[in-house]
């Protein structure tokens, strides 16, 4: 693979004695869209103010585009920002905002209004050139966010929340347009959320933080197929989480029995680990099936009765709860139009999974 | 009836300030107005009546504009209105300099520090305005604490005149009227968004640039209320300049304040004043509309 385009190296910050940001390593490729998807506190909103100089890391060392980044001010450094409230200028207007960062290059008069005029046209947001930001709405607002980051074409640009403040419909049409102006500038963007559907979407690569550290980094559809601990199963998406432990420990196939569920877990693929170690089986909810007669086999079966359900239209959330008291999640999607046949509360049911499908965990 | 009730009630919240203006501000004001077109004699009270009746009926209005001409005539006055637009505006320029960096240290300062340092910039308050200014010619006389510690140190060889200078006016009106001017400016400051500049240095403007791009021009109302607040009454002011200014020069509220009491010239006086008020309509409908921009400016 090429260099990184940015390297952060063991870079810790500490504010007062707790870290913010604790020893984290990361490469990010040039053109990649890298989230940062963690929750409040995570360190992961830090992370990205060292990268944009407001904040200094305590110890370890930042290069953009092999050039260490130590003792450069924010003014000097080769990124842009878009900010999360925006932090457009309340006095000047949307042409005035966008030429700002053009205006301290120095350059001519015309060039400035011609590379004004063409990222605003980008971003579809030529007819109002002349409003100010309280007089545009949240979309447009954002809109003008990242005209202003991107005119002076960084290679680099930082997004915090970029889609946070929007309503729904509105995220998701953002979501693709971003998706489009980052492919056709090539432009490398780190972001920054909170929101796991924003992360898959945006996300060339997905860098899961935790209490200032990176836990795992892949690709959106690594870290939801393959959580490596219980922390990232759990943060993004939902999942069904069983204790057990470890009966049968095989290099194609392992057993795991848990009392919580009353069952024998088979999953067809190996793990490495000790034999009779406490383990977590997670299973995401669409992977269950639920039955009225019993599937065949007698493993990856457990059976209990339906608690709840909630409608949500394209598709419905089941909550059973087993024999064991432990309530299961599983969703199913509404294929059908006729209600009849669907699943009613107090049902008794079977729930199966393929052997696949279970992940194992042990931390 | 409710709604009648209701409504009884706000007008009589809005009365209390009317009534308050009426009594104390607009009445005096128009007796002051009526003074300055009657003619001055020696009698009790020191001035001729404008209207004159005759068993109950108006034989005649007099209007005397004499006392208008008069202030245009005697150079003593436009000299006095110059000097005092003078001071007050090198005054409240200094404000504005010394004030500008305190209150924004101060808005960018620490919740436990900003409550000290504010209460710090409102503490000289609790001392009588009379007893400070007077503190001045302590201070600032030939023999004063100033002087004693420059020769003791040896940087001058014989008193300054500090005392009845155009500069110990400007002392004593920029140290009097300086909280006018930080107050305002603060209350502004305070009101910014930092990530504003984090904003425009990450768009390549250098901490200077990014104040005097971002930082002063969104601070611009805060520029002109604390102006206007030392500007208007520094120009009217007394106390300071008699105590501590020229005797060759006086200011208008000084003239005014001599029309009065020494000369016993009322109408002369009360010309005075309307005309000073007249100086300072422009300054302070601008203070209006600044208060009214504030108000309306979205958050």
């Amino acid at each position: 693979m090429a260099d990184p385009y940015v390297r952060i190296e063991g870079v810790t910050k500490t504010f007062g004695s707790a870290p913010a940001v604790d020893n984290v390593s990361l490469d990010i490729y040039r053109g990649e869209i890298f989230c940062l998807l963690g929750g409040s506190g995570s360190g992961k909103t830090t992370l990205l103010r060292m990268l944009a100089g407001f904040e200094t890391p305590t110890a370890g060392r930042l290069y953009i585009d092999g050039q260490d980044m130590t003792g450069i001010a924010p003014c000097e450094r080769p990124v842009n920002m878009m900010f999360q409230s925006y932090a457009l200028f309340p006095h000047m207007t949307v042409e005035k905002n966008v030429a700002f960062g053009l205006e301290q290059e120095k350059l001519s008069r015309s060039e400035i209004s011609e590379r004004v005029a063409q990222i605003l046209d980008i971003v579809k947001m030529t007819p109002f050139l002349a409003r100010k930001p309280h007089q545009l709405s949240g979309g447009q607002r954002q809109r003008v966010a990242l005209a202003r980051a991107l005119v002076k074409r960084p290679k680099l640009l930082l997004l915090d929340e970029p889609l946070g403040a929007l309503d729904r419909k509105l995220r998701e049409h953002t979501q693709f347009e971003l998706l489009a102006i980052q492919k056709s500038l090539g432009v490398t963007f780190i972001v920054v959320t909170h929101d796991q559907g924003e992360a898959m979407t945006l996300a060339s690569r997905i860098g899961v933080m935790n209490h200032g550290q990176i836990v795992q980094i892949g690709t959106p559809l690594d870290i939801y197929e393959y959580p490596q601990t219980k922390f990232v199963a759990d943060f993004v998406g939902s999942v069904n989480l069983f204790e057990g432990r470890l009966v049968e420990d095989e290099a194609d196939h392992v057993r795991i029995r848990s009392e919580e569920l009353d069952a024998v877990v088979y999953v067809d693929h190996g793990i490495t680990s000790a034999p009779d170690v406490a383990v977590a089986v997670a299973i995401r909810p669409e992977k269950i099936g639920i039955d009225r007669i019993r599937p065949a086999g007698g493993e990856n079966v457990a059976h209990g009765r339906v608690k709840e359900i909630a409608y949500m239209g394209d598709m419905s959330i089941y909550i059973v709860a087993l024999d064991t008291g432990k309530l299961v999640r599983v969703t199913l999607p509404n294929v059908v139009r006729r209600a009849e046949d669907r699943f009613v509360a107090e049902e008794r049911v079977y729930l199966s999974w393929h052997a696949s499908s279970p992940v194992v965990l042990t931390r | 009836m409710q709604a009648l009730r209701k409504h009884a009630g706000r007008r009589f919240v809005i009365a209390v300030p009317y009534l308050w203006l009426t009594v104390l501000f607009l009445i005096p004001f128009i007796i002051v107005f009526k003074i300055s077109f009657s003619e001055s004699r020696m009698a009790m009270p020191p001035y001729a009546p404008l209207i004159e009746w005759r068993d109950g009926v108006i034989v005649g209005i007099k209007l005397y504009f004499a006392n208008y001409r008069f202030l245009f005539t005697d150079r003593l006055y436009a000299s006095a209105y110059l000097y005092s637009i003078k001071v007050a505006a090198v005054s409240t320029l200094w404000c504005l300099l010394i004030g500008y960096p305190m209150a924004y240290a101060i808005a960018r300062a620490s919740t436990a520090w900003k409550n000290l340092l504010l209460m710090l910039i409102i503490l000289p308050f609790w001392t009588s305005f009379l007893l400070r200014v007077y503190a001045w010619i302590g201070l600032l006389k030939s023999n004063g604490v100033i002087n004693n510690v420059l020769l003791a140190l040896g940087v001058i060889h014989e008193p300054l005149t500090l005392m009845q200078t155009d500069f110990a006016v400007y002392v004593g009106i920029v140290y009097s009227y300086l909280p006018f001017m930080i107050l305002p400016l603060y209350a502004n400051l305070e009101k910014h968004d930092t990530t504003l500049l984090e904003a425009a240095a990450d768009l390549g403007a250098r901490p200077w640039r990014a104040f005097l791009r971002v930082t002063l021009p969104l601070s611009m109302p805060g520029i002109l209320a604390g102006c206007l607040l030392v500007f208007i009454p520094a120009v009217g002011e007394y106390v300071i300049p008699s105590l501590l200014g020229r005797t060759d020069q006086l200011m208008i509220g000084r003239v005014l304040s001599d029309e009065f009491f020494a000369n016993r010239d009322w109408p002369v006086a009360s010309a005075v004043a309307i005309l000073i008020l007249i100086l300072l309509v422009v300054p302070i409908m601008l203070f209006q509309r600044v208060q009214k921009s504030e108000l309306e400016a979205p958050r």
